[in-house]
């Protein structure tokens, strides 16, 4: 009975805030109703036994990825107003593709039903005393340890690819040259000027803009 | 009353259909398009993971750790050529990205 009523609780709540995320006029409330959404799909996550998987989908997810897109929807000053001009006119294509979609995804279910393997209807994908992220690790390490690697690459290559992408080297900025910094020793960084002495005639510096 | 396979895949059906909708919705805020990815890819996980529950198989769970791990590569890449673009340009709006054709 709890565990019906958190289902529709996080079902309700994920599915309405999923719709919020596509029809918000903001996009600053879309990103923030996203985040609910996966705080939801979480929570589905934990009753369906998988709490690695939903603590990583709300550290990975809104820790990293909601506050990325709240970042980057801040930063671009964008005129959002002028963006969704025409959103009328592309409502009847996409309730088009969408109808479609969800009467194939209905269709199939309901003519071809679930296949659930038969005898392990009410087994548990956790083995018995072992924690879920014990499990997944012992499997993730041992089985998929190759693509646990390639996945690995795949972030190495996104965060090179971002970092290309985004860095940019502007002109006429001062910058802190640590090369020529570490270089400069005592023969450049030194200058001993001849002082005649016992006079009155001092030499005026002979660069005297050398100190800015 | 039981909740079944049944239950969850109906609320990864919404989402994913949801996702769809946006992109068709908002074709010009790219943005938007991005976030309604990552709902359609939230759809396939949550179905990943049910699957994964009433078949009694922890590879579901596996693959969908693999396929988060992507998600967040492509949201990452997705975002920096968006600040790319609208430095160059000063606008999101993708309709005119055809310009870009050589």
């Amino acid at each position: 009975m709890t565990t019906a009523f958190f289902f529709y609780l996080f079902a309700i709540l994920a599915v309405a805030s999923g719709a919020m995320v596509v029809f918000a006029k903001n996009p600053v409330h879309a990103v923030l109703f996203l985040i609910l959404t996966f705080f939801n799909a979480a929570g589905l996550f934990v009753l369906l036994g998988a709490e690695f998987l939903a603590m990583l989908l709300v550290v990975v997810y809104v820790g990293a990825v909601a506050v990325l897109f709240l970042f980057v929807v801040m930063m671009l000053d964008v005129d959002f107003a002028e963006l969704k001009a025409g959103l009328i006119k592309n409502a009847p294509v996409g309730l088009l593709v969408g109808g479609v979609v969800l009467a194939e995804l209905v269709a199939l279910v309901a003519f071809h039903g679930i296949t659930v393997s038969p005898g392990r209807a009410a087994a548990v994908a956790t083995p018995e005393g072992v924690t879920n992220t014990q499990a997944i690790g012992q499997l993730l390490y041992t089985k998929y340890v190759y693509f646990f690697q390639g996945a690995g690459m795949v972030l190495l290559v996104a965060m090179i690819g971002a970092i290309v992408l985004t860095l940019r080297h502007r002109e006429n900025v001062k910058r802190q040259s640590v090369a020529a910094q570490v270089a400069r020793g005592p023969a450049t960084g030194v200058e001993v000027v001849k002082v005649p002495s016992g006079g009155f005639d001092i030499p005026p510096a002979t660069k005297p803009e050398a100190a800015e | 009353m039981t909740i079944g396979l049944g239950h969850y895949l109906t609320v990864a059906a919404c989402l994913f259909t949801l996702g769809i909708f946006g992109i068709f919705l908002n074709r010009k805020n790219v943005i938007v398009i991005l976030m309604s990815v990552e709902l359609m890819l939230l759809a396939v996980n949550i179905n990943f993971v049910a699957f994964s529950h009433f078949n009694a198989d922890l590879v579901g769970q596996i693959f969908t750790l693999f396929i988060l791990t992507v998600a967040a590569a492509e949201t990452a890449i997705g975002l920096a050529i968006i600040v790319v673009y609208y430095r160059n340009r000063g606008t999101i709006a993708v309709e005119d990205i055809n310009q870009m054709r050589g």
